[in-house]
């Protein structure tokens, strides 16, 4: 099971957190910072995967952002990577090529998007299609809400 | 109203959006916290309001700031209500919101079960969807028992996205609320045939997290995953499923192909076409599948290769090992991860051939290595290379005391107390190299200003524990002993740690009386003599003052002793021999389990209670009860006792834990744990001690000390020497081969001879010893074993061993220890854990065998196999333990049971001819594969040649006809295997057909090489 799925920037800025088992705040501060400062401490050509405690932890650069995930000792890192390479291309599909910026002016619809992809830890749905088509649908209802009501013209969900 | 409404649209125009906020933000990056300290200000504005959408447009930069790692605890309230909102809009910035703020202890979440409730019925999916998804993240224990049916019910919802979220959601669940996965688990069953694969695959995902933790129960499944994993063309539930496999093939060797999945899920994504693996080819497959993976990189291949190869070295060491000069390449990897699993893997992979040169490189590495956690890892990873099962691959111990003293010229590592304990073990257990070690330990002492200059407190000095003692105790070796003292006695010493000094103060003494013997011998030397006691007395002092309570008090007392022996000196009298007394008697090893082999005196109970306990916590009850009748208190009592004297077992170990406890709980109680050693480092104060520092610009290099190359080179001069040797010895030796060919015991493997014999007790080496193949142990009797591969159940084999005491002394005690490998285990009495050494049932006299018979449990017949194992026993007379290495050869013969085929005896016609036509059937239906094996030049008649394959092979002869014959036998699995011997012109051709190619072809091989040996 993924325990954890963090984006941060190469600065160390956080981008999105999410957690998949509860964890006390001032715990998820500490991995956090555990994290940002093991992962960009990387040298550029090394390996993907790391130890920290009992978990194992994958990350993958993708232009400026680090997308990183703590596993369970059991699970296949190969297949995070997987899984982390996958979101990618789902963020991608949806923002037409992605960029930092997208994922912090709109980031809770990388959150949507990343909910109707993973649900606690495990992989939802691995088809793309079914995926992008599912948050298309639920944006089509969000706006045909906003159509109906006059008063939330202004507010500016896209 | 209508105003409340345009004014508050109004209002509305001027708030934030989340992009402002975040625009904001980014704007005012000097003083980012006191404008978000305006805006949450803000925020709480907003939720004041009673629009909705102004609240949920706070909720969500709230959200926003949560994850900048602002506290947004207060607002939990607000989230609820915008959760609450009928518009799906608000609901989802209210769930998302929930989904990253709440956490098991927020109270509001109480507040939330009916809306969760609501929304999970509500018609519209996505209104559902969301709510799972946020119910995902902060489930509680609550949620999860009030919500447990409603999330069933939706398992079976006509929409596929519904589903596959109830069935994940369903996880977290029943983590939360475990009661609810019996009744749930027949539809989580149900759901890894559900036509959607979406919803496979989260019930796959699903149900491997679950047999991950308890995978006994979910073996039934088994049938049904291997049939979805045929069938399913979806790689992420494939893996899924290899994984799952990977956890239930412990419990239960599934048919053989599962099994081999096994070790593919080790390098994860070999596809399923693989089928048997071959090892070094898997990881070649490693490699090619891997390559459709998207994002992989070169050392993301590295690194699983690293790891597969470390799982694979566990059950296949020979296939890694040709790989040694790629790993030890791999330690000059950049990377970190790789250098470190690269190291694991050297570990497994030395052989008494090529450990000098491992450890070279090692020793480079050390050099080089940038970083103190490398460095030490690399240190503890070199002894721990050299010390693996009691020193089994170390040649030479000199090379290793001079790898040892190396080792210390690390600065700042933190293990000087594993190479002082090292060096302590190799000294005090091979005798040989004490002379050796005691020369090199006194240059360390020469030479200790090195070590401790810069490194006060990083515990490289500690190695001057082991060095002062050896120096001490074995100074007979020393060849300048005065020397050595004055070393030990100078003024920097009392810098060291307290523990430390106490070392050196008493094996200065030592040191003293070796002195004075040397001296006292020639008269005229007495002036010499004088001189050293005047030495002591003299640097004593210095000691006597320190603070360390153990040094001051050993200081003042050999201080007292010195300056008495000057006085008899200046009387002239002879005093060398009384103070070598103080130090007389040699320290022998004692084996761990020492204590464990005294026998309990008879008579003595060690669970009977000494004093009979006072009535505690458990008869309280009984207490209570008697405390209202107090009249009958006396009778009760009488009653009571004679429980004592029969308590049983359980009884027992929970009584053992209760005091324990109290135990633990007492203060005045004294713990075994802490050492007095640790006490005294805690003690001095080190820090207090003013510390010269020490520049040094050249590297700690110890003079006139021998590097360990030499040793190496060394070595090979030696090795090739040897095989000189073993060429002559060749021709003697077949012949002992000879001999031996019938039983297939223990072998002695003797490539290379150790140039030190590392021994525990030299004096008494019985006559007739035979070396097996250790370099550690002392030996006192032979063992020659038998494997009779046989009867009983499709898995055990029966070993007879004949113990036969060569020796004139008794034996006893005997213990007989086997390494259990995955295929083959020795079974050991219930309860013994799985390293347990079973007793052997039987003393022996000197001259005297015996045959004792162990039971195997063996899983796949197909390969031979070899067990190494150990007898440990007790020579009466010397009473000491002995340990005896040597090795179990399971053939693939020995799983072979001799099946009579009655043809030939029967009596009974018709079941002659059954029996025939079975075999011809048998034969004929082509489940059994072939194939066949030529020998050359036997020249023995054909009814020898039949009877020694029944005989070794436990074959049986069906049909005979002339010089062609067809033979049968069966394994203890049922295999079939079927021989058609012909013979002509001194070539015998077999052909043979078996069920099991793998069995066959190894039980030709064998076949090939009884022949071959005669």
């Amino acid at each position: 099971m993924m325990h954890f799925l963090l984006l941060f920037s190469r600065q160390g800025k956080l981008r999105l957190q999410k957690w998949f088992t509860p964890i006390p705040e001032r715990e998820k501060k500490k991995i956090v910072r555990d994290m940002t400062t093991m992962v960009l401490g990387r040298k550029p050509r090394s390996c993907n995967f790391l130890h920290w405690k009992d978990l194992k932890i994958v990350y993958k650069k993708y232009a400026s952002l680090y997308f990183c995930c703590g596993l369970d000792a059991e699970e296949n890192e190969l297949l995070a990577l997987e899984v982390l390479h996958r979101y990618v291309e789902l963020l991608d599909k949806y923002f037409g090529n992605v960029c930092e910026l997208d994922i912090i002016f709109n980031f809770e619809k990388a959150y949507f998007i990343l909910d109707e992809f993973l649900l606690g830890g495990e992989v939802q749905e691995t088809s793309k299609q079914v995926v992008s088509r599912s948050i298309e649908a639920s944006d089509m209802l969000q706006e045909a809400e906003i159509d109906n009501s006059d008063y939330d013209l202004e507010l500016g969900w896209p | 109203m209508a105003l409340k409404i345009v004014k508050g649209s109004i209002d509305r125009m001027f708030d934030k959006n989340l992009q402002d906020l975040v625009r904001g933000i980014r704007n005012h990056k000097e003083d980012e916290a006191k404008y978000i300290s305006t805006c949450i200000d803000e925020i709480k504005q907003e939720l004041k309001q009673d629009n909705i959408a102004v609240k949920s447009n706070a909720v969500c930069k709230l959200t926003y700031l949560q994850m900048l790692g602002y506290d947004v605890s207060w607002a939990a309230f607000n989230i609820v209500e915008v959760m609450s909102s009928s518009k799906f809009t608000y609901k989802r910035i209210g769930y998302l919101a929930a989904s990253q703020c709440f956490h098991e202890s927020t109270d509001v979440i109480m507040l939330t079960t009916n809306q969760i409730r609501k929304d999970l019925s509500s018609p519209n999916q996505y209104d559902t969807g969301v709510a799972l998804t946020g119910l995902s993240c902060f489930v509680t224990p609550d949620l999860a028992r009030d919500l447990a049916n409603d999330i069933m019910t939706l398992m079976s919802h006509t929409k596929p996205y519904i589903r596959k979220k109830a069935v994940l959601i369903m996880y977290k669940v029943f983590l939360k609320y475990p009661e609810s996965l019996r009744p749930a688990f027949p539809r989580m069953k149900e759901k890894l045939e559900d036509p959607d694969p979406g919803v496979q695959s989260a019930a796959v995902n699903v149900i491997c997290e679950l047999a991950r933790r308890n995978p006994k129960n979910y073996l039934s499944l088994a049938p049904l995953f291997f049939k979805l994993m045929t069938s399913s063309t979806n790689n992420w539930v494939l893996i899924k499923i290899i994984k799952l496999f990977g956890a239930l093939t412990p419990l239960e060797p599934l048919v053989g192909t599962a099994g081999s999945y096994c070790l593919s899920s080790v390098s994860v994504l070999i596809s399923l076409s693989s089928g048997m693996p071959n090892h070094s080819a898997s990881i070649q497959a490693l490699c090619i599948v891997s390559r459709p993976l998207s994002v992989l990189s070169l050392f993301v291949v590295k690194y699983l290769g690293l790891l597969a190869m470390s799982k694979i070295l566990k059950t296949h060491p020979k296939s890694v090992q040709s790989h040694k000069d790629l790993i030890l390449q791999c330690l000059d990897d950049k990377d970190e991860s790789i250098r470190l699993r690269a190291l694991d893997l050297l570990y497994g992979m030395v052989s008494k051939k090529n450990l000098m040169e491992i450890v070279k490189k090692l020793m480079l590495h050390v050099d080089k290595a940038e970083g103190t956690t490398y460095r030490d890892e690399l240190l503890t990873k070199i002894i721990d290379i050299c010390s693996q099962s009691n020193y089994q691959y170390i040649t030479n111990f000199e090379w290793y005391i001079s790898i040892l003293v190396e080792l210390t010229r690390l600065e700042g590592t933190r293990h000087g107390h594993l190479i002082a304990s090292q060096m302590l073990d190799v000294a005090i257990r091979v005798k040989a190299i004490r002379a050796f070690a005691v020369a090199q330990m006194a240059t360390l002492l020469d030479n200790a200003h090195l070590l401790t200059g810069n490194t006060q407190h990083s515990g490289i000095c500690e190695v001057l524990y082991a060095a002062a003692w050896i120096c001490g105790e074995f100074s007979e070796h020393l060849e300048d002993p005065m020397a050595t003292l004055e070393a030990m006695l100078r003024p920097k010493v009392a810098t060291l740690p307290g523990h430390i000094q106490a070392v050196y103060v008493q094996n200065a003494a030592k040191l003293f009386s070796t002195v004075l013997c040397g001296q006292e011998g020639a008269p005229a030397d007495s002036k010499v003599a004088q001189e050293t006691s005047q030495l002591l007395i003299d640097r004593l002092p210095v000691f006597v003052q320190s603070d360390n309570l153990e040094v001051q008090e050993r200081a003042s007392c050999i201080l007292q002793l010195v300056k008495y022996i000057q006085k008899l000196q200046q009387k002239d009298v002879e005093v060398a021999e009384e103070v070598t007394a103080l130090f007389a008697g040699e320290l022998n090893p004692v084996a761990p389990k020492a204590q464990k082999k005294v026998p309990v005196p008879e008579g003595l109970d060690l669970d009977a209670w000494i004093n009979e306990p006072p009535s505690g916590s458990e008869s309280e009850d009984e207490g209570r009860k008697t405390k209202g009748k107090a009249v009958f208190a006396r009778e009760e009592s009488r009653h009571t006792k004679p429980r004592y004297t029969e308590v049983d077992e359980k009884e027992l170990a929970k009584r053992r834990e209760v005091r324990k406890a109290e135990q633990a709980n007492n203060p005045f109680y004294i713990k075994a744990s802490p050492s007095s050693q640790k006490v005294y480092q805690e003690a001095v104060g080190v820090e207090h001690i003013p510390v010269v520092q020490i520049d040094l610009s050249v590297p700690l290099k110890v003079p006139g000390m021998p590097m360990s190359d030499q040793y190496v080179k060394l070595e090979e001069e030696r090795r090739q020497k040897n095989k000189a040797d073993r060429k002559k010895d060749k021709k003697k030796r077949r012949e002992k081969g000879r001999q031996r060919r019938g039983d297939s015991g223990p072998e002695s493997e003797e490539d290379i001879t150790p140039a030190h014999m590392v021994d525990i007790v030299t004096e008494e080496m019985p006559e007739n010893a035979l070396p097996i193949n250790s370099s550690l142990t002392s030996r006192c009797i032979t063992d020659v074993c038998d494997i009779q591969g046989n009867l009983h159940d499709g898995s055990q084999v029966v070993v007879s061993v004949i113990f036969e005491n060569k020796c004139d002394s008794f034996i006893k005690s005997m213990e007989f220890n086997v390494m259990d490998s995955l295929n083959s285990k020795l079974q050991r009495p219930e309860g013994a854990g799985p390293h347990d050494s079973l007793t052997v049932p039987f003393h022996l006299p000197p001259g005297i065998s015996s045959e004792a018979r162990f039971i195997f449990s063996v899983q796949s017949i197909v390969m031979p196999q070899k067990l190494k194992g150990t007898l440990t026993f007790i020579v009466k007379d010397s009473s000491t333990h002995e340990k005896l290495d040597f090795k179990l050869h399971f053939t693939c013969t020995s799983y072979l049971i001799t099946t009579p085929c009655y043809s030939v005896l029967c009596p009974d016609l018709n079941l002659r001819l059954n029996c025939f036509d079975a075999y011809a059937k048998l034969l004929e239906s082509g489940d059994l594969k072939g194939s066949s094996l030529k020998l050359e030049g036997i020249n023995q008649p054909f009814h020898h040649l039949l009877a020694r394959i029944c005989f070794h092979h436990h074959f049986s002869v069906v049909e005979r006809i002339d010089s062609c014959a067809s033979m049968y036998s069966r394994s203890i699995q049922g295999h079939h295997v079927c021989l058609l011997v012909k013979t002509a012109d001194q070539t015998v051709s077999i052909d043979a057909k078996c069920d099991e190619p793998g069995l066959l072809r190894n039980v030709l091989d064998e076949i090939k090489l009884t022949f071959s040996q005669c």
